[in-house]
């Protein structure tokens, strides 16, 4: 444990902290831009694994352990999240035969 | 801590019967025979007699003046806290003997009386929730106990005086008395509220023992008891509240007996004699309870003059009796007051029931004008209500006379004046009895149609009860004058607390009596020259008369004032409230919200596209602002 946190240590924060920002910009974009109903989901992860590489760093660096926890609840939750995503996919694909995110326009008034 | 005295927990059995009575007749109304339900009915009330004749003689004996029985906490919230508890002393003794005693006779006699009515179970089981009520009224050990027992019995002589609902008269009657009574029960209920914002209770002993350390004429104590009298008012039918109990006669006449001549109408001057330290305190409530008294016996005795009903006679009597009694508690005689309550419960419950057994054998007819020579046709009838008759008129030695008497000498100590007016009010009173009681047994009998007959003896044995009552009931008090000890009223003096009165010599007190006595001789001797010897028989009701017996055959006309001065401006101003405020103003507003949430829902409903890629835009763009805001703003 110790070795691992001062391995994590031996690279400067800021190094931690661009990169999940740059990967936390690339989800959002994708989430943004793609149409692809898989793709959005896939960038979303992206979006919760930068937050979780952050996460961890800082706890790392704080030396308090509860950071790492909150990691844990977070893959939880995106792990079901994710199977209601690609079942809702699934159910798309099975009723209008494309995963094109534009098509699902019929949830309104 | 007082010690508890052995058995007086039994205390609860005497509210309880009545209304285990009460769930038994009402719930399986349908399933019981025709008598069976007043047989259970009576028999409650009779039971709870027996156990307030026992509490009365463990009272006694254990040499204490009062016992309080928590049964449960009831409220508790804060700084209120009220337990639901009975309160046993020598007052609410009196109170439930009378209560029990005279009502289980009247609940005996109703299943002779209402033997043929189809709804005699219902009649039952309203008489025990009224028995129930009243006795929860007398025995509640603070005023909101007493509150709740006060509305149960207004409740039940709503139900009963509109017992016979298909004649749209009663209902209007029994609707009459409920809203005038309402209007009594907002005051009391303004004082009980008030009392509770002064003392932080609503116990007896708290208010009380704190009251005690009050200044006399404090002007909190004064409101306080006038907004109670407002309430004692209502409920005892004194001037301006009175027109109310006249009209309440539509009831059955065991009904009128019972609630509107024994117990219920007596419940303000019960409230008023046990909050007797307030109102020792109030100089002012007690002149206006002089005045208010002596006027309603005076004008209803002489409303009473008049009338030709042989139960709105009674009835008029009833409200100029409770006149009588308002005078005493104004004198501060409060001990008077309840024993003449006593008396006035014998011979009252005798003359209505007297008068039921007539209407009964006269196949329901109540025009004194059209009855006549009972006499020989019912012998225990004419019997019983010729010593009710001379006890209410204030002959001695009947119960009427002794307490009559009291009310009277207490008001010649304040003033002579008070007391040649009060004796007039009873001189009317022997008058309009006599007539009445002329106008039925004697001369001829002048409706034909009708085969008089005497009742049948479960009537007669309650009458022949009350008559002994009526003959003896004025032994418990006899005053010092005759070699007696004021039995009653020193029972009394560890309950409520009279004002001390300046005596007066036992010669003037004997004058007086003779005075009386003569004068009301003079008057029977009238009422016979005019009724038996001349045959006369008051005009019909068409029939021209004078300018004044036509105001005092209309009673004044007090009803049609009220419904000039309160009833009609009240109906104009809720018929303005409800075209122009109701109308234009709540209703437009209530429908503008309404209106203009649905055009502003229409309106933001545009944004909902359906557009997934647009609302993940908007979410996204929502919290980049977001964050904007809060670090740069």
């Amino acid at each position: 444990m110790k070795e691992l946190s001062s391995a994590i240590q031996l690279i400067p924060l800021e190094n931690y902290i661009f990169l999940s920002v740059a990967l936390f910009s690339i989800g959002m974009m994708g989430v943004l831009f793609r149409r692809n109903t898989i793709a959005i989901l896939m960038c979303l992860e992206l979006m919760f694994n930068s937050v979780n590489l952050l996460l961890t760093a800082f706890s790392a660096y704080h030396s308090d352990p509860s950071g790492q926890v909150f990691v844990f609840f977070i893959m939880i939750v995106a792990a079901a999240e994710v199977a209601v995503g690609l079942s809702i996919v699934v159910m798309m694909k099975r009723n209008v035969d494309s995963i094109d995110i534009n098509l699902l326009n019929r949830l309104k008034w | 801590m007082v010690a508890l005295i052995p058995y007086i927990t039994l205390a609860w059995l005497v509210p309880a019967f009545p209304l285990v009575g009460f769930l038994i007749t009402s719930l399986a109304k349908n399933k019981l025979k025709h008598n069976q339900a007043g047989i259970i009915a009576s028999t409650m009330v009779a039971l709870s007699f027996i156990t307030s004749v026992f509490l009365f003689f463990i009272l006694n004996s254990s040499g204490q003046d009062s016992a309080t029985l928590t049964l449960f906490n009831w409220v508790s919230a804060g700084d209120l806290k009220i337990p639901f508890a009975l309160l046993i002393d020598h007052l609410s003794l009196v109170m439930m003997l009378i209560i029990t005693g005279i009502g289980a006779l009247i609940h005996i006699y109703s299943i002779g009386y209402m033997r043929d009515d189809e709804r005699v179970n219902s009649f039952f089981a309203q008489m025990n929730l009224f028995t129930f009520s009243m006795l929860l009224l007398v025995m509640g050990a603070n005023y909101l106990i007493l509150f709740i027992g006060w509305e149960g019995v207004g409740f039940c002589s709503y139900l009963l005086i509109g017992f016979w609902f298909k004649n749209p008269a009663f209902n209007y009657a029994a609707r009459k008395a409920f809203v005038m009574n309402r209007i009594g029960d907002l005051g009391f209920i303004l004082g009980i509220i008030l009392l509770f914002f002064t003392f932080k209770s609503v116990s007896f002993n708290e208010v009380f023992s704190q009251a005690a350390t009050l200044q006399s004429g404090a002007p909190i104590l004064t409101l306080i008891t006038l907004l109670l009298l407002v309430g004692a008012v209502g409920k005892s039918a004194q001037i301006p509240l009175f027109t109310w109990l006249p009209d309440a006669m539509a009831g059955p006449t065991p009904v009128s007996a019972l609630i509107h001549a024994a117990t219920m109408v007596t419940a303000g001057i019960y409230m008023i004699a046990r909050s007797s330290i307030l109102y020792n305190l109030a100089p002012i409530t007690s002149n206006v309870m002089i005045i208010l008294g002596l006027t309603t016996a005076i004008i209803t005795a002489i409303v009473g003059l008049r009338q030709n009903d042989i139960k709105k006679v009674l009835a008029y009597s009833t409200v100029s009796q409770l006149g009588y009694m308002f005078l005493a508690l104004g004198l501060g005689a409060y001990s008077a007051a309840i024993f003449h309550v006593t008396t006035h419960a014998f011979f009252k419950a005798l003359l209505f029931l007297g008068a039921g057994s007539i209407i009964h054998a006269m196949g329901g007819e109540q025009d004194i004008r059209k009855m006549g020579g009972l006499r020989s046709k019912m012998p225990i009838t004419f019997l019983t209500f010729l010593i009710a008759t001379l006890a209410i008129s204030g002959i001695p030695p009947f119960s009427g006379f002794f307490s009559k008497d009291l009310i009277l000498t207490k008001a010649f100590e304040i003033s002579p004046w008070l007391y040649a007016l009060a004796l007039g009010g009873a001189l009317i009173t022997c008058f309009y009895m006599f007539r009445l009681f002329y106008l039925v047994f004697f001369g001829n009998q002048r409706l034909s149609s009708a085969h008089p007959h005497e009742s049948p003896r479960v009537m007669t044995v309650p009458l022949m009860v009350l008559s002994v009552l009526s003959l003896f009931g004025g032994f418990l008090n006899i005053p010092a004058l005759f070699g007696g000890d004021s039995g009653f009223e020193n029972f009394l003096h560890k309950a409520v607390t009279s004002k001390e009165s300046g005596e007066i010599s036992s010669a003037t007190e004997v004058g007086l009596i003779i005075v009386s006595l003569s004068l009301l001789g003079i008057i029977i001797v009238l009422a016979y020259r005019t009724y038996v010897k001349k045959s006369t028989v008051p005009a019909a009701d068409g029939a021209p008369s004078s300018l004044i017996a036509r105001i005092v055959a209309n009673k004044f006309y007090l009803d049609e004032i009220f419904a000039a001065l309160i009833e009609k401006p009240f109906g104009r101003l809720s018929d303005f409230l409800f075209k122009s405020v109701e109308v234009k103003v709540l209703d437009s507003a209530v429908d503008g919200v309404g209106t203009l949430t649905s055009r502003l829902g229409s309106l933001v409903r545009r944004l909902q596209q359906g557009n997934i890629s647009f609302y993940l835009f908007a979410m996204v763009a929502g919290i980049l602002l977001f964050i904007i805001f809060i670090l740069f703003v």
